[in-house]
């Protein structure tokens, strides 16, 4: 269990991270969203007692970071796959760590069959590809058996395999009754794995619900219907007060309506149904429907708290100056 | 227009691309996929002439690419490694570029506005992050303007804005008559960007074929049933021979040997009320997964140890 | 997307037209390259103040130091004045040289910038020969500019002991320095372009700059003398010599000749290198 209070991080007169209040329950995987610069990595940061927040707290398992006694067996964390030596084995470098916590050598095997780098576990890290170096950091994350895991843009440099093995073992985990902790860039990635969803940007904490919940809240759903008696269940359907839009593709998307509701009207009319399908935004339509203010400024926005000054950026623009800042600011705390 | 024929390329004793050959038609995103190692990047690297093929060769609308004349006029490239110096200025690294061929200024200030980089566009990018790095990478690509674009993993490092901008641009492009190439891992990304697929694994082509004509050839098809009379609908399912695999968790029944309209026919026929009709379209990812078990070719890679629960739909 | 747009209508792009001067692109696009990064002023810096500084002290503890010298070393002195002010600025200075040239072509693998380079310029030869061009003619120039201002120094600060002109007999030894390090400065790229490294390249130079053109001194008789006068740097620092050594076999113009036929042939298989290695 992470949980956050009034957390909050400034840089000179830029808050990273502004009074973030969320929780990150067992047993399911919990997705971290947010653009660049929204303060995620802060947050995490700040999580691992990386960063010290400037007021507020976040707390692991109910006390914050720096004083758990064993750190590495209550929260395992992949933040960056290169922060290795490349000039150590894999296995020497789990090694050590293992050795800095007083784990046994036996966990570095476990790990290390675990993430599948048994083949390379001899060689020198630094010859590692993206992917492996993120396997390693992997393997060291869970290195003490956690109870919580965090994740930060976990498939960056995998390939399909991996990345399906990565979103596998996440679920594995959160199904064992572990916190799972994970941020990524990649929607239609997160949609896959995340059962919840805490969102940020320029900051604060925008949402933090379901994943179901939160694509009912930030989406437009309607009913696919296909028929070959189309014209007919579209005039009945119609005059119920459903709106009917007609397609290209010779189907119908009818809002107002619950599939169930179409399927008894068209059992009723003994009509024949091809297609009686839900269709919802996808989480990267929801969330773009969400930060859409929080990333870049919109002429007519009259909410104060999505259109904040300082967010005015050319172009498709992602706050880059900020991003660029943290980019310096992770280089200086290193 | 990209054409690749009988390419081969070995390094010492590893062939790292196998007598490849196909072509990338313009007008459509052509999504380039394989596993780590697989090929992929020497066969984008020789397609540019930065590695001599061992033989075979590759050409750019009919020329190889080290007879092109302003090379960047037709090629926009995006390579995975990093392509820059990192004590150079974001401006004046596409400056250089664009001197090489002719191409104004401006133009320079045109594509870091394109990409966003133009606030950060005099700092060295040996400051930047992996985003800004790529899409530096991507402004370089489109500095010439060009009628065809290779791009090896375009959203590495991006976040959400930046690949739903970088896939839009794309389809953008695109539809424009362009040509464009796209390596990526990400099968959900390519999904729902890529027309067409050229899939290879350990440097030998193993499928080249439009986006959906892949995923049903290598996937099974289903239809997901809600009706309020599901036992009925099981037994006159399994009068046709449908297969009505299982239940899900909220009701919902998953039919194969099937299509929807046949199951909505046979619905409307036994008076049977129907809340739910989908087809169930694999996914592209699932599809990739079943030609690496069935060619074999793929993938002697470390099996998933904790990989048990499939918690896929 | 107003972003959109401008990437399918980039009338920037069209209005370049074709443009001819093919090479001259090449020359320009080297030359942003070359004044882009900041190695390139530190290095320059370098060379400026190291030459200069050189040329003052030298003369200047010379001066000072007048009356302890043995009369052979007087003799010397007052025979070649601008052999001693020179070589004793060039001797350090020719470090930065060497180092920059290396780094311009060394760096380019180093960073991953060799691949923007090639796929920019397919005709790699073409490429070499442009940044060939533009660095050698930059070290060239500020070479000559600082030999003119280091012979002033110099000979100001001589002044009180002798005087130092300029006439046709002396004019090649200051004119040497652009020549050297011009020379030196394209030899250090060659290097760089061959070895692909920055510091093993920087070593190897670095090595045969003060280290092995000194020790085949030691090598006795013909062949040590050979060896000695062929080893390239040592024959391209004829140029500035107004007496040469007695194991030195040829004149001052034959070596600076010996030097840029070894940097000829090395451009050559640098050159082929470039064309048939993968990037």
């Amino acid at each position: 269990m992470i949980q956050a209070t009034a957390l909050t991080k400034r840089y000179g007169p830029r808050l990273a991270v502004d009074h973030a209040d969320f929780t990150v329950a067992p047993g399911k995987v919990t997705g971290f969203l947010g653009p660049n610069g929204a303060g995620k990595s802060t947050t995490m940061r700040m999580i691992l007692g990386l960063d010290r927040p400037s007021s507020g707290s976040v707390t692991i398992n109910g006390v914050p970071y720096h004083r758990l006694a064993a750190p590495l067996r209550e929260v395992g964390a992949l933040l960056d796959a290169k922060a290795v030596h490349g000039g150590r084995s894999a296995y020497n470098h789990l090694l050590v760590l293992a050795k800095a916590n007083g784990l046994p050598r036996s966990r570095v095997d476990a790990v290390i069959d675990l993430v599948g780098l048994r083949s390379v576990a001899k060689k020198r890290s630094g010859g590692f590809s993206l992917g492996m170096g993120q396997r390693l950091g992997i393997a060291a994350a869970l290195l003490g058996d956690p109870g919580i895991v965090m994740f930060d843009e976990p498939v960056n440099g995998l390939d399909p395999e991996g990345i399906l093995w990565i979103r596998n073992l996440m679920k594995a985990l959160a199904a064992e009754g572990r916190t799972v902790f994970v941020s990524s860039h990649l929607m239609s990635e997160m949609a896959l794995t995340a059962d919840h969803l805490v969102v940020i940007g320029l900051g604060k904490i925008l949402a933090d619900e379901p994943m179901a919940d939160f694509i009912a809240k930030n989406s437009v759903s309607y009913v696919r219907v296909r028929s070959p008696q189309l014209a007919d269940l579209a005039t009945k359907m119609a005059s119920r007060g459903w709106r009917v839009d007609a397609q290209q593709d010779a189907s119908v998307h009818v809002y107002d309506a619950q599939p169930a509701q179409i399927g008894d009207l068209a059992g009723r009319e003994s009509l024949y149904l091809h297609e009686l399908t839900l269709v919802q935004s996808s989480l990267e339509e929801a969330f773009m429907r969400l930060t859409a203010g929080s990333v870049e400024y919109h002429a007519g926005s009259t909410d104060p708290q999505r259109a904040p000054d300082g967010a005015a950026m050319p172009g498709w623009g992602t706050p880059v100056p900020e991003d660029f800042r943290n980019a310096q600011v992770k280089e200086h705390s290193q | 227009m990209i054409e690749v024929k009988d390419l081969v390329k070995k390094y010492g004793d590893t062939t790292a691309v196998d007598h490849l050959s196909f072509a990338v038609e313009p007008g459509r995103i052509t999504g380039f996929l394989g596993p780590n190692g697989a090929g992929k990047s020497t066969t984008m690297r020789l397609i540019l002439g930065l590695d001599r093929p061992t033989s075979g060769s590759a050409f750019i609308d009919g020329k190889p690419y080290r007879d092109l004349r302003d090379p960047l006029r037709y090629v926009g490239a995006l390579l995975e490694a990093r392509a820059v110096h990192g004590g150079r200025s974001a401006f004046n690294h596409l400056l250089y570029l664009a001197q090489t061929q002719g191409v104004p200024k401006r133009r320079v200030s045109e594509v870091l506005d394109l990409v966003g980089l133009t606030a950060v566009a005099g700092k060295r990018t040996k400051g930047f992050s992996l985003g800004m790095g790529q899409r530096l990478g991507i402004a370089a690509a489109l500095l010439g303007d060009p009628q065809i674009l290779i791009l090896d993993e375009p959203v590495n490092g991006l976040d959400p804005e930046g690949v739903l901008w970088i896939r839009q641009l794309l389809k953008a492009l695109a539809a424009d008559g362009r040509t464009i190439f796209v390596s990526s891992h990400l099968m959900n990304e390519m999904a729902v960007t890529a027309d067409h697929l050229i899939v290879i694994g350990r440097g030998k082509l193993q499928a080249d074929m439009p986006v959906g004509q892949f995923i049903a050839q290598f996937s099974d098809t289903a239809v997901l049933v809600r009706t309020p009379d599901a036992d009925t609908f099981r037994s006159a399912a399994a009068e046709r021979g449908w297969d009505v695999t299982g239940t899900k968790e909220d009701g919902a029944l998953i039919v194969t040997g099937s299509t929807a309209p046949q199951i909505g026919e046979l619905a409307a026929e036994r008076g049977l009320v129907l809340h739910e009709l989908t087809p169930q379209r694999a996914s592209l990812e699932d599809a990739y997964m079943e030609l690496t078990r069935e060619s074999g070719e793929f993938a002697h890679r470390p099996a998933p140890a904790l990989g048990g629960t499939d918690g896929r739909s | 997307m107003a972003a959109r747009d401008s990437v399918l209508t980039p009338a920037a792009v069209d209005a370049a037209g074709t443009g001819h001067a093919h090479f001259g692109r090449l020359l320009l696009a080297e030359w942003t390259k070359i004044r882009s990064v900041r190695s390139t002023y530190w290095s320059l810096i370098a060379l400026v103040i190291a030459f200069l500084f050189f040329s003052w002290l030298f003369p200047y503890l010379t001066v000072a130091n007048w009356k302890q010298a043995t009369p052979e070393q007087q003799a010397n002195l007052i025979e070649d004045p601008i052999g001693s002010i020179m070589s004793s600025g060039l001797f350090v200075g020719q470090l930065a040289v060497a180092v920059l040239g290396v780094m311009v072509t060394a760096s380019e693998y180093g960073t991953g910038m060799i691949r923007s380079t090639l796929l920019a310029s397919p005709h790699r030869v073409r490429m070499l020969a442009a940044k060939s061009l533009v660095f050698t003619l930059l070290i060239g120039a500020i070479g000559e500019v600082i030999a003119f201002a280091g012979f002033y120094i110099g000979r100001l600060t001589f002044k009180s002991l002798l005087t130092v002109n300029l006439d046709s007999s002396n004019v090649r030894q200051v004119f040497g320095v652009g020549l050297y390090l011009g020379m030196l400065g394209l030899f250090a790229l060659v290097i760089g372009a061959l070895l692909r490294h920055v510091a093993g390249a920087i070593t190897g130079i670095v090595a045969l700059l003060l280290v092995i053109s000194n020790l085949i001194q030691l090598i006795p008789g013909r062949v040590g003398k050979y060896l000695y006068t062929y080893e390239p740097t040592n024959a391209g620092f004829a140029i500035i010599g107004k007496r040469l050594p007695d194991n030195f076999l040829i004149s001052s113009w034959e070596g600076y000749g010996v030097f840029a036929a070894w940097t000829a042939l090395l451009w050559a298989l640098a050159a082929y290198l470039l064309v048939r290695r993968d990037a």
